[in-house]
């Protein structure tokens, strides 16, 4: 059943057209892997969905609503779309608790009480519990990205979009986080990953989309993209990537 | 590899730099006390350097480099204060009689009671000013920063009583505020006290001033802070409120602590029209006694408020910063 789905997607910034025409349909419940060179526009692509760019022309459709363009509640709209960022952007002056109540509270109108337990269930789910009053600073990279997750789902998103998450970390901190999107996958969350974890989009995707000059230029199951792909644009992109050792 | 990696300069022969500390510790005798240790340092790296032993040159060396910066921070303080005993000594303790001279009127202890009740009105209108400009200029500040074409009127009529004050000099705005407002008997405005025209004058000129620092706060919170507050729904009042704001008071408290000491000092200037607040008080000894000892006295007075307040506002940083950050 699709829940996503995007047509014709366009975003300009000044002179720089970033998505050319972006189509992609994501189905209930998959994982979907945005691959692809530096500024090729995953980024801006899941900016997109959540409204924290505007887009100049397309359109975007969710559970069948078009979400895009004039007259539509983005603020609601954002409360069912989670977003995870590369750099985390916890809030530095709210303890790990605060940051994850924040939204709940202030926005699902969710009772204090309330909202601490449903986040301590989920600080305990990624095993860090005994952080909850701790300050983002004083958290590792990869605790602060475990909390940042924590920090979506406790808005009870229908759509999870992880923005390069891993990219900022150090390289043993990458599997405390990648476990979480392995497991949320296993329950079935919807989600758009823009990443660099080859291995890990091979093993989690249900589909990769790979991105070029802001258009999906080939997608495909995973085995297909990765073993044969059939663009040669995305046959060099994916040799350079194994000669960088990281596929 | 390239030939730049197979370069080398041999470490061991490097030369101390064994001249340039012997100039500087040349000009380091002008403070002797340093000075001489710094000397004889430097000859003995030259006499290392002469015997061939570079390591110990290197040492002694860096001796006399060390003592050569003693001499120039302890030496300047020492002069410094040399001339100060002089400018207070020469022509017969001129300067310290016209000072300090504490007889006749201002021997009393009537006269730093009369200064105290005048300093009590300044730190009464301070306090009223501190506390409303505190929240009026994060007011001007947010109306200045609204967002879309629709609050453009209220972000230029920010931006004009901003430029507005911060043009006029404070003492003219005073006078304008305080005696146009009494000549005009507005509504309420009419029934203010001379200090309330007062706070309300202080308020307007500092308002200015500091919404412009809030402004830079504001500005300084990068701007993934304001899409992780979005994307969890947040409206933009809230982001401001929750996100935005609080971290931007948080960075400016060292600007804002400098503002609100200019404006516990100017609140010198509403001796000007008339109230008998503590430089006027301290003109009056003066004529009284002839003397220059009642501004001292002013002085010391807005000294004594002004630094604990400026070292209880680091204390209260520091504690907030050590919550949030490791070490």
């Amino acid at each position: 059943m699709t829940f996503l789905e995007m047509e014709d997607v366009h975003k300009t910034y000044g002179q720089n057209a970033v998505l050319r025409g972006v189509d992609l349909v994501v189905d209930k419940h998959q994982v979907v892997c945005l691959i692809g060179a530096s500024g090729c526009g995953k980024s801006t692509l899941l900016r997109c969905v959540n409204a924290l760019e505007e887009i100049d022309a397309g359109v975007i459709r969710m559970d069948g609503d078009r979400v895009s363009g004039r007259g539509i509640d983005l603020n609601d709209l954002r409360t069912d779309v989670g977003i995870v960022f590369q750099s985390f952007n916890l809030f530095p002056h709210m303890s790990v608790l605060k940051n994850i109540t924040l939204g709940p509270r202030k926005v699902l109108k969710i009772s204090q009480a309330d909202a601490v337990d449903r986040a301590m269930v989920l600080l305990e789910s990624v095993g860090l519990g005994e952080k909850a009053h701790e300050y983002p600073d004083r958290l590792s990279g990869g605790q602060q990205q475990r909390v940042a997750i924590v920090r979506a789902l406790a808005m009870g998103p229908r759509l999870l979009l992880l923005d390069e998450i891993t990219s900022a970390l150090d390289p043993e901190l990458v599997s405390e986080v990648l476990n979480i999107v392995r497991s949320l996958a296993a329950d079935g969350m919807t989600m758009v990953l823009a990443t660099h974890e080859m291995g890990f989009a091979k093993e989690v995707s249900s589909k990769v989309c790979f991105l070029h000059q802001g258009v999906v230029h080939e997608e495909g199951p995973p085995e297909q993209i990765f073993g044969d792909p059939t663009q040669e644009r995305t046959q060099a992109f994916l040799r350079k990537i194994v000669e960088a050792g990281r596929l | 590899m390239s030939d730049f990696a197979r370069t080398e300069v041999p470490v061991a022969r490097r030369v101390p730099r064994v001249l340039t500390y012997r100039t500087a510790s040349i000009l380091s005798l002008l403070f002797p006390f340093t000075g001489i240790p710094a000397l004889l340092a430097s000859l003995k790296a030259s006499r290392m350097q002469r015997a061939g032993r570079i390591e110990d040159a290197r040492h002694d060396g860096e001796r006399a480099r060390d003592w050569c910066w003693y001499s120039l921070g302890y030496g300047l303080l020492v002069y410094f204060l040399v001339f100060l005993v002089i400018l207070f000594t020469i022509r017969d303790f001129t300067v310290s009689k016209t000072f300090f001279k504490v007889e006749g009127a201002l021997s009393s202890a009537k006269a730093w009671k009369s200064l105290l009740k005048g300093f009590w009105i300044n730190i009464q209108v301070f306090l009223w000013a501190e506390g409303i400009v505190l929240v009026w200029a994060l007011l001007v500040a947010i109306l200045r920063l609204l967002p879309g074409k629709a609050c453009k009127p209220i972000r230029f009529v920010a931006a004009a009583y901003i430029d507005l004050f911060r043009s006029i000099p404070a003492i003219l705005v005073l006078y304008i505020i305080v005696f146009g407002l009494q000549t005009a008997r507005l509504p309420i405005l009419e029934d203010f006290s001379v200090n309330q025209y007062c706070i309300l004058a202080l308020v307007l000129v500092y308002g200015a001033y500091v919404s412009e620092v809030y402004r830079a706060g504001i500005e300084s919170i990068h701007w993934s802070q304001v899409a992780a507050a979005r994307s969890l729904g947040l409206s933009y009042g809230q982001t401001m409120q929750y996100v935005v704001v609080p971290q931007a008071v948080r960075r400016v408290i060292p600007p804002l602590l400098n503002d609100f000491i200019g404006l516990q000092k100017d609140t010198a200037l509403i001796s000007a029209v008339g109230t008998l607040e503590l430089l006027a008080r301290a003109r009056f000894l003066n004529n009284s006694a002839a003397t220059l000892t009642g501004y001292a006295m002013a002085a010391i007075l807005f000294i004594v408020i002004t630094i604990p307040m400026t070292r209880a506002t680091e204390r209260l940083i520091k504690s907030d910063q050590k919550k949030m950050r490791v070490g």
